[in-house]
Protein backbone atom coordinates (compact mmCIF):
# COMPACT_ATOMS: atom_id res chain seq x y z
CA UNK A 1 0.00 0.00 0.00
CA UNK A 2 1.28 3.45 -1.21
CA UNK A 3 1.92 6.05 1.80
CA UNK A 4 -0.76 8.41 0.36
CA UNK A 5 -3.48 5.50 0.91
CA UNK A 6 -2.24 4.68 4.39
CA UNK A 7 -2.80 8.38 5.69
CA UNK A 8 -6.21 8.36 3.79
CA UNK A 9 -7.28 5.00 5.39
CA UNK A 10 -6.06 6.00 8.90
CA UNK A 11 -8.10 9.48 8.81
CA UNK A 12 -11.11 7.34 7.79
CA UNK A 13 -10.65 5.40 10.73
CA UNK A 14 -10.22 8.38 13.02
CA UNK A 15 -13.13 9.78 11.34
CA UNK A 16 -15.33 7.10 11.95
CA UNK A 17 -14.53 6.21 15.43
CA UNK A 18 -15.08 10.49 16.17
CA UNK A 19 -18.76 10.72 14.43
CA UNK A 20 -19.41 7.65 16.58
CA UNK A 21 -18.83 8.97 19.54
CA UNK A 22 -20.59 12.32 18.57
CA UNK A 23 -23.59 10.04 16.98
CA UNK A 24 -24.19 8.76 21.06
CA UNK A 25 -23.45 12.30 22.37
CA UNK A 26 -26.42 13.46 20.01
CA UNK A 27 -28.80 10.59 21.03
CA UNK A 28 -28.11 11.15 24.40
CA UNK A 29 -28.74 14.39 24.64
CA UNK A 30 -31.88 14.08 22.68
CA UNK A 31 -33.33 11.37 25.00
CA UNK A 32 -32.42 14.10 27.83
CA UNK A 33 -34.12 16.79 26.70
CA UNK A 34 -37.25 14.92 27.01
CA UNK A 35 -36.51 13.79 30.40
CA UNK A 36 -35.47 17.98 31.04
CA UNK A 37 -38.90 18.91 29.78
CA UNK A 38 -41.18 17.08 31.66
CA UNK A 39 -39.37 18.12 34.37
CA UNK A 40 -40.08 21.79 33.07
CA UNK A 41 -43.59 20.88 32.85
CA UNK A 42 -44.06 18.98 36.54
CA UNK A 43 -42.84 22.33 37.87
CA UNK A 44 -45.36 24.74 36.36
CA UNK A 45 -48.17 24.19 38.44
CA UNK A 46 -46.77 25.46 41.06
CA UNK A 47 -45.11 27.92 39.80
CA UNK A 48 -47.92 29.40 38.05
CA UNK A 49 -50.14 29.02 41.98
CA UNK A 50 -47.25 30.80 43.67
CA UNK A 51 -47.14 33.37 41.05
CA UNK A 52 -50.82 33.90 41.39
CA UNK A 53 -50.54 34.04 44.97
CA UNK A 54 -47.92 36.74 45.16
CA UNK A 55 -49.83 38.96 42.60
CA UNK A 56 -52.65 38.40 44.97
CA UNK A 57 -51.46 39.85 47.34
CA UNK A 58 -49.28 42.52 46.26
CA UNK A 59 -52.49 43.51 44.70
CA UNK A 60 -54.91 42.60 46.96
CA UNK A 61 -53.59 44.67 50.33
CA UNK A 62 -51.45 47.44 50.53
CA UNK A 63 -48.29 46.67 51.75
CA UNK A 64 -45.08 48.29 51.21
CA UNK A 65 -42.77 45.35 51.47
CA UNK A 66 -39.67 46.01 49.98
CA UNK A 67 -39.38 43.32 47.69
CA UNK A 68 -42.52 44.53 46.03
CA UNK A 69 -41.61 48.56 45.74
CA UNK A 70 -38.53 50.41 43.71
CA UNK A 71 -36.40 51.87 45.20
CA UNK A 72 -36.03 55.80 44.28
CA UNK A 73 -32.20 55.06 43.40
CA UNK A 74 -31.00 51.65 42.76
CA UNK A 75 -27.03 51.42 43.21
CA UNK A 76 -26.61 47.65 43.00
CA UNK A 77 -28.05 45.23 41.57
CA UNK A 78 -26.87 41.34 41.34
CA UNK A 79 -26.80 39.21 38.38
CA UNK A 80 -27.34 35.44 38.39
CA UNK A 81 -26.05 33.95 34.96
CA UNK A 82 -27.00 30.34 34.14
CA UNK A 83 -24.02 28.37 32.05
CA UNK A 84 -23.59 24.75 31.61
CA UNK A 85 -20.79 22.69 33.20
CA UNK A 86 -19.77 21.06 30.01
CA UNK A 87 -18.67 22.41 26.54
CA UNK A 88 -19.79 20.21 23.61
CA UNK A 89 -23.24 22.70 23.16
CA UNK A 90 -22.19 24.86 20.77
CA UNK A 91 -22.67 28.56 21.74
CA UNK A 92 -25.23 27.76 24.54
CA UNK A 93 -22.90 29.05 27.35
CA UNK A 94 -21.00 31.99 25.18
CA UNK A 95 -24.68 33.29 24.14
CA UNK A 96 -25.49 33.26 27.80
CA UNK A 97 -22.03 35.13 29.12
CA UNK A 98 -22.87 37.54 26.45
CA UNK A 99 -26.16 38.16 27.45
CA UNK A 100 -24.82 38.56 30.76
CA UNK A 101 -22.60 40.84 29.57
CA UNK A 102 -24.69 42.81 28.09
CA UNK A 103 -27.44 43.52 30.74
CA UNK A 104 -24.37 44.01 33.17
CA UNK A 105 -23.04 46.76 30.57
CA UNK A 106 -26.28 48.54 30.76
CA UNK A 107 -26.94 48.43 34.39
CA UNK A 108 -23.22 50.21 34.85
CA UNK A 109 -24.56 52.60 32.19
CA UNK A 110 -27.62 53.37 34.58
CA UNK A 111 -24.96 53.89 37.55
CA UNK A 112 -25.59 50.55 39.36
CA UNK A 113 -22.83 48.73 40.59
CA UNK A 114 -23.12 44.75 39.89
CA UNK A 115 -22.71 41.66 41.69
CA UNK A 116 -22.31 38.46 39.45
CA UNK A 117 -23.34 35.28 40.83
CA UNK A 118 -22.63 32.04 38.67
CA UNK A 119 -24.01 28.77 37.65
CA UNK A 120 -22.09 26.19 35.90
CA UNK A 121 -18.39 25.44 35.38
CA UNK A 122 -18.12 27.12 31.83
CA UNK A 123 -19.59 30.49 33.45
CA UNK A 124 -17.16 29.89 36.45
CA UNK A 125 -14.01 29.54 33.61
CA UNK A 126 -15.07 32.58 31.19
CA UNK A 127 -14.98 34.65 34.29
CA UNK A 128 -12.21 33.25 36.27
CA UNK A 129 -10.35 33.61 32.86
CA UNK A 130 -10.92 37.18 32.91
CA UNK A 131 -10.24 37.88 36.51
CA UNK A 132 -13.81 39.74 37.24
CA UNK A 133 -15.19 39.26 40.40
CA UNK A 134 -17.50 36.75 40.94
CA UNK A 135 -20.08 36.97 44.39
CA UNK A 136 -20.20 33.24 44.66
CA UNK A 137 -20.89 30.42 42.03
CA UNK A 138 -22.39 26.64 41.96
CA UNK A 139 -21.62 24.33 39.98
CA UNK A 140 -22.20 20.34 38.86
CA UNK A 141 -25.49 19.81 38.68
CA UNK A 142 -26.55 21.99 35.57
CA UNK A 143 -27.73 18.66 33.77
CA UNK A 144 -30.61 17.65 36.36
CA UNK A 145 -30.83 20.32 38.56
CA UNK A 146 -33.08 19.64 42.05
CA UNK A 147 -35.52 21.65 44.10
CA UNK A 148 -32.80 21.79 46.86
CA UNK A 149 -30.01 22.93 44.21
CA UNK A 150 -32.42 25.76 43.52
CA UNK A 151 -32.77 26.35 47.12
CA UNK A 152 -29.31 26.85 47.90
CA UNK A 153 -28.75 29.18 44.89
CA UNK A 154 -31.21 31.28 45.84
CA UNK A 155 -30.36 31.12 49.15
CA UNK A 156 -27.41 34.26 49.30
CA UNK A 157 -29.62 36.05 46.49
CA UNK A 158 -32.52 36.44 48.80
CA UNK A 159 -30.01 37.22 51.71
CA UNK A 160 -28.47 40.02 49.63
CA UNK A 161 -31.78 41.23 48.36
CA UNK A 162 -33.05 41.75 52.01
CA UNK A 163 -30.04 43.55 53.58
CA UNK A 164 -29.84 47.21 53.09
CA UNK A 165 -27.69 48.29 50.15
CA UNK A 166 -25.22 50.18 52.77
CA UNK A 167 -24.62 47.22 54.24
CA UNK A 168 -23.63 45.07 50.74
CA UNK A 169 -27.35 44.50 49.89
CA UNK A 170 -28.80 44.50 46.18
CA UNK A 171 -31.95 46.67 44.87
CA UNK A 172 -32.72 44.79 42.18
CA UNK A 173 -32.34 41.39 40.82
CA UNK A 174 -31.89 39.85 37.66
CA UNK A 175 -31.35 36.64 35.92
CA UNK A 176 -29.89 35.51 32.57
CA UNK A 177 -31.00 32.03 31.30
CA UNK A 178 -31.16 30.24 27.87
CA UNK A 179 -35.09 30.15 27.30
CA UNK A 180 -36.09 26.63 25.70
CA UNK A 181 -38.70 28.00 22.88
CA UNK A 182 -38.53 24.42 21.23
CA UNK A 183 -36.01 22.07 20.40
CA UNK A 184 -35.10 24.20 17.30
CA UNK A 185 -34.69 27.33 19.35
CA UNK A 186 -33.09 28.59 22.45
CA UNK A 187 -32.81 32.53 22.83
CA UNK A 188 -31.00 33.43 26.30
CA UNK A 189 -32.55 35.83 28.13
CA UNK A 190 -32.29 38.40 30.97
CA UNK A 191 -35.57 39.25 33.29
CA UNK A 192 -35.22 41.35 35.92
CA UNK A 193 -36.52 39.45 39.28
CA UNK A 194 -37.03 41.61 41.95
CA UNK A 195 -38.66 43.93 42.67
CA UNK A 196 -41.66 42.08 40.99
CA UNK A 197 -43.39 43.52 38.20
CA UNK A 198 -47.03 42.60 38.79
CA UNK A 199 -47.33 43.08 35.13
CA UNK A 200 -45.32 40.53 34.00
CA UNK A 201 -45.63 38.35 36.74
CA UNK A 202 -49.51 38.33 35.73
CA UNK A 203 -48.64 37.58 32.10
CA UNK A 204 -46.54 35.19 33.40
CA UNK A 205 -49.06 33.07 35.00
CA UNK A 206 -51.53 33.46 32.48
CA UNK A 207 -53.85 35.52 34.66
CA UNK A 208 -53.45 38.75 33.14
CA UNK A 209 -56.70 40.72 33.19
CA UNK A 210 -58.18 38.21 36.06
CA UNK A 211 -60.16 40.52 38.51
CA UNK A 212 -58.07 38.55 41.25
CA UNK A 213 -60.71 38.67 44.40
CA UNK A 214 -60.28 39.88 47.94
CA UNK A 215 -58.29 37.45 49.84
CA UNK A 216 -58.33 36.85 53.83
CA UNK A 217 -55.07 36.74 55.14
CA UNK A 218 -53.71 34.30 57.55
CA UNK A 219 -51.75 35.39 59.65
CA UNK A 220 -51.85 38.89 57.84
CA UNK A 221 -50.35 40.51 53.99
CA UNK A 222 -47.14 40.89 55.36
CA UNK A 223 -46.36 38.09 57.08
CA UNK A 224 -47.74 35.99 53.94
CA UNK A 225 -45.53 38.26 51.27
CA UNK A 226 -43.11 37.62 53.63
CA UNK A 227 -43.06 33.81 53.39
CA UNK A 228 -44.16 34.19 49.40
CA UNK A 229 -41.26 36.05 48.36
CA UNK A 230 -38.20 33.81 48.96
CA UNK A 231 -40.59 30.68 47.76
CA UNK A 232 -41.36 33.06 44.38
CA UNK A 233 -37.86 33.72 43.77
CA UNK A 234 -37.04 29.72 44.56
CA UNK A 235 -39.51 28.52 42.22
CA UNK A 236 -38.58 31.43 39.39
CA UNK A 237 -35.00 30.31 39.92
CA UNK A 238 -35.87 26.57 39.99
CA UNK A 239 -37.88 27.09 36.39
CA UNK A 240 -34.69 29.04 34.95
CA UNK A 241 -32.48 26.16 35.76
CA UNK A 242 -34.93 23.41 34.22
CA UNK A 243 -35.52 25.65 31.47
CA UNK A 244 -31.77 26.02 30.81
CA UNK A 245 -31.09 22.29 31.43
CA UNK A 246 -33.51 21.47 28.97
CA UNK A 247 -31.85 23.93 26.31
CA UNK A 248 -27.85 22.75 27.08
CA UNK A 249 -29.57 19.15 26.23
CA UNK A 250 -31.04 20.73 23.04
CA UNK A 251 -27.99 22.42 22.19
CA UNK A 252 -25.47 19.74 22.61
CA UNK A 253 -28.26 17.82 20.68
CA UNK A 254 -27.58 20.11 17.58
CA UNK A 255 -23.72 20.49 18.03
CA UNK A 256 -23.49 16.67 17.86
CA UNK A 257 -25.73 16.47 15.35
CA UNK A 258 -23.99 18.56 12.98
CA UNK A 259 -20.76 17.23 14.47
CA UNK A 260 -21.90 13.84 13.24
CA UNK A 261 -23.16 15.26 9.52
CA UNK A 262 -19.53 16.88 9.71
CA UNK A 263 -17.99 13.50 10.12
CA UNK A 264 -19.98 11.54 7.58
CA UNK A 265 -19.21 14.99 4.52
CA UNK A 266 -15.54 14.09 5.75
CA UNK A 267 -15.54 10.50 5.62
CA UNK A 268 -17.01 10.59 2.20
CA UNK A 269 -14.18 13.18 0.41
CA UNK A 270 -12.03 11.27 2.41
CA UNK A 271 -12.63 7.95 0.41
CA UNK A 272 -12.98 9.68 -2.19
CA UNK A 273 -9.50 10.44 -2.14
CA UNK A 274 -8.53 7.48 -1.04
CA UNK A 275 -10.12 5.81 -3.77
CA UNK A 276 -8.21 8.36 -6.19
CA UNK A 277 -4.83 7.77 -4.97
CA UNK A 278 -5.51 4.02 -4.88
CA UNK A 279 -5.98 4.43 -8.71
CA UNK A 280 -3.36 6.28 -8.97
CA UNK A 281 -1.44 3.94 -7.54
CA UNK A 282 -2.65 1.25 -9.56
CA UNK A 283 -2.35 3.20 -13.05
CA UNK A 284 1.70 3.96 -11.89
CA UNK A 285 2.42 0.30 -11.24
CA UNK A 286 1.03 -0.70 -14.43
CA UNK A 287 3.10 2.13 -16.65
CA UNK A 288 5.93 0.97 -14.46
CA UNK A 289 5.33 -2.50 -15.70
CA UNK A 290 4.80 -1.39 -19.15
CA UNK A 291 7.91 0.72 -19.35
CA UNK A 292 9.99 -1.70 -17.84
CA UNK A 293 8.25 -4.41 -20.16
CA UNK A 294 9.42 -2.28 -23.45
CA UNK A 295 12.45 -1.24 -21.82
CA UNK A 296 13.39 -5.31 -21.29
CA UNK A 297 11.70 -6.00 -25.02
CA UNK A 298 13.87 -2.58 -26.20
CA UNK A 299 17.23 -4.07 -24.32
CA UNK A 300 16.86 -7.90 -25.76
CA UNK A 301 15.97 -6.58 -29.26
CA UNK A 302 18.99 -5.12 -29.48
CA UNK A 303 21.20 -7.70 -27.91
CA UNK A 304 20.03 -10.05 -30.89
CA UNK A 305 21.31 -7.68 -33.65
CA UNK B 1 -75.26 16.27 46.39
CA UNK B 2 -72.94 18.08 48.36
CA UNK B 3 -71.02 21.00 47.76
CA UNK B 4 -67.56 20.40 46.91
CA UNK B 5 -64.17 22.26 45.87
CA UNK B 6 -61.64 21.82 43.82
CA UNK B 7 -58.44 20.85 45.52
CA UNK B 8 -55.42 21.02 44.04
CA UNK B 9 -51.75 19.62 46.18
CA UNK B 10 -48.80 20.56 44.69
CA UNK B 11 -45.10 20.07 45.36
CA UNK B 12 -42.55 22.31 43.74
CA UNK B 13 -41.40 19.50 41.24
CA UNK B 14 -44.90 17.69 40.56
CA UNK B 15 -48.33 17.27 41.17
CA UNK B 16 -49.01 15.33 44.48
CA UNK B 17 -52.90 14.99 44.13
CA UNK B 18 -55.75 17.16 42.77
CA UNK B 19 -59.54 16.42 43.09
CA UNK B 20 -62.82 17.39 44.54
CA UNK B 21 -63.65 17.15 48.03
CA UNK B 22 -66.20 18.34 51.24
CA UNK B 23 -63.16 19.67 53.58
CA UNK B 24 -59.88 20.35 54.10
CA UNK B 25 -58.11 20.59 57.24
CA UNK B 26 -54.67 22.04 57.37
CA UNK B 27 -52.56 23.48 59.73
CA UNK B 28 -51.57 27.73 59.38
CA UNK B 29 -49.45 29.35 61.66
CA UNK B 30 -51.81 31.14 63.50
CA UNK B 31 -53.75 27.74 63.87
CA UNK B 32 -55.42 24.94 61.78
CA UNK B 33 -58.12 26.11 59.98
CA UNK B 34 -61.28 23.68 58.08
CA UNK B 35 -61.84 24.93 54.98
CA UNK B 36 -65.47 23.83 53.01
CA UNK B 37 -66.57 25.04 50.00
CA UNK B 38 -68.09 28.48 49.83
CA UNK B 39 -65.38 29.79 52.37
CA UNK B 40 -64.26 33.16 51.68
CA UNK B 41 -60.90 34.10 49.57
CA UNK B 42 -58.19 32.98 51.64
CA UNK B 43 -54.57 32.90 51.47
CA UNK B 44 -52.49 31.79 54.30
CA UNK B 45 -49.12 30.52 55.68
CA UNK B 46 -49.01 26.60 56.09
CA UNK B 47 -47.18 25.35 59.28
CA UNK B 48 -45.42 21.92 58.70
CA UNK B 49 -47.47 19.37 59.37
CA UNK B 50 -50.41 16.97 58.36
CA UNK B 51 -53.17 18.16 55.88
CA UNK B 52 -56.29 15.84 55.60
CA UNK B 53 -58.56 16.03 52.58
CA UNK B 54 -62.07 14.79 53.04
CA UNK B 55 -63.33 13.82 49.32
CA UNK B 56 -66.44 13.91 48.25
CA UNK B 57 -66.60 10.06 48.11
CA UNK B 58 -66.18 10.22 51.40
CA UNK B 59 -62.65 8.71 51.73
CA UNK B 60 -59.80 10.64 53.81
CA UNK B 61 -56.81 11.49 51.89
CA UNK B 62 -53.58 12.53 54.14
CA UNK B 63 -50.36 13.92 53.56
CA UNK B 64 -47.49 15.43 54.94
CA UNK B 65 -47.02 19.07 53.89
CA UNK B 66 -43.10 20.68 54.72
CA UNK B 67 -44.36 24.32 54.28
CA UNK B 68 -45.59 26.30 51.71
CA UNK B 69 -49.25 28.03 51.24
CA UNK B 70 -52.87 27.31 51.57
CA UNK B 71 -54.80 29.54 48.89
CA UNK B 72 -58.79 29.12 48.27
CA UNK B 73 -60.90 31.34 45.35
CA UNK B 74 -63.64 30.36 43.07
CA UNK B 75 -64.53 27.07 45.04
CA UNK B 76 -60.44 26.31 44.53
CA UNK B 77 -58.24 25.21 47.13
CA UNK B 78 -54.36 25.30 46.49
CA UNK B 79 -51.88 23.84 48.97
CA UNK B 80 -48.56 24.55 47.42
CA UNK B 81 -45.70 22.83 49.04
CA UNK B 82 -41.92 22.71 48.59
CA UNK B 83 -42.20 18.70 49.52
CA UNK B 84 -45.52 17.14 50.07
CA UNK B 85 -45.89 13.77 50.37
CA UNK B 86 -49.30 11.49 50.66
CA UNK B 87 -49.32 9.07 53.51
CA UNK B 88 -49.55 6.21 51.34
CA UNK B 89 -46.29 7.17 50.02
CA UNK B 90 -44.67 7.35 53.42
CA UNK B 91 -42.59 3.96 54.84
CA UNK B 92 -43.20 4.67 58.32
CA UNK B 93 -40.01 2.41 59.17
CA UNK B 94 -37.99 4.64 56.80
CA UNK B 95 -39.22 8.01 58.47
CA UNK B 96 -38.76 6.31 61.68
CA UNK B 97 -35.42 5.82 61.26
CA UNK B 98 -34.42 9.13 59.65
CA UNK B 99 -36.13 10.33 63.07
CA UNK B 100 -33.39 8.34 64.95
CA UNK B 101 -30.66 9.94 62.70
CA UNK B 102 -31.70 12.95 62.65
CA UNK B 103 -31.98 13.17 66.64
CA UNK B 104 -28.67 11.73 66.90
CA UNK B 105 -27.27 14.36 64.67
CA UNK B 106 -29.57 17.00 66.42
CA UNK B 107 -30.92 18.29 62.61
CA UNK B 108 -33.53 20.13 63.84
CA UNK B 109 -34.93 20.40 60.49
CA UNK B 110 -34.81 16.60 59.22
CA UNK B 111 -36.03 15.91 63.14
CA UNK B 112 -39.51 17.55 62.19
CA UNK B 113 -39.84 17.29 58.95
CA UNK B 114 -39.35 13.14 59.95
CA UNK B 115 -42.10 13.96 62.79
CA UNK B 116 -44.75 15.06 60.43
CA UNK B 117 -44.84 12.15 57.97
CA UNK B 118 -45.19 9.84 61.02
CA UNK B 119 -47.71 12.35 62.45
CA UNK B 120 -49.27 11.64 58.99
CA UNK B 121 -48.98 8.06 58.86
CA UNK B 122 -50.73 8.01 62.46
CA UNK B 123 -53.57 9.86 61.10
CA UNK B 124 -53.99 7.57 58.24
Amino acid sequence: MGAQLRVYKRRIKSVTATKKITKAMEMIAASRIVKAQRKVAASTPYATELTRAVTAVATGSNTNHPLTTETDNPTRAAVLLITSDRGLAGGYSSNAIKAADQLADRLRGEGKEVDTYIVGRKGVAYYGFRERKVAESWTGFTDSPSYADAKRVSAPLIEAVTTETAQGGVDELHIVFTEFVSMMTQTPVANRMLPLSLDEAAAESGTKGEILPLFDFEPSAEDVLDALLPRYVESRVYNALLQAAASEHAARRRAMKSATDNAGDLINSLSRLANAARQAEITQEISEIVGGASALADATAGSDK
Amino acid sequence: MAAELHVELVAADRSVWSGEATLVIARTTSGDIGVMPGHQPLLGVLESGPVTIRTSEGGTVVAAVHGGFISFADNKLSLLAEIAELADEIDPQRAERALERAKAESDAAAERRAEVRLRAVAVR
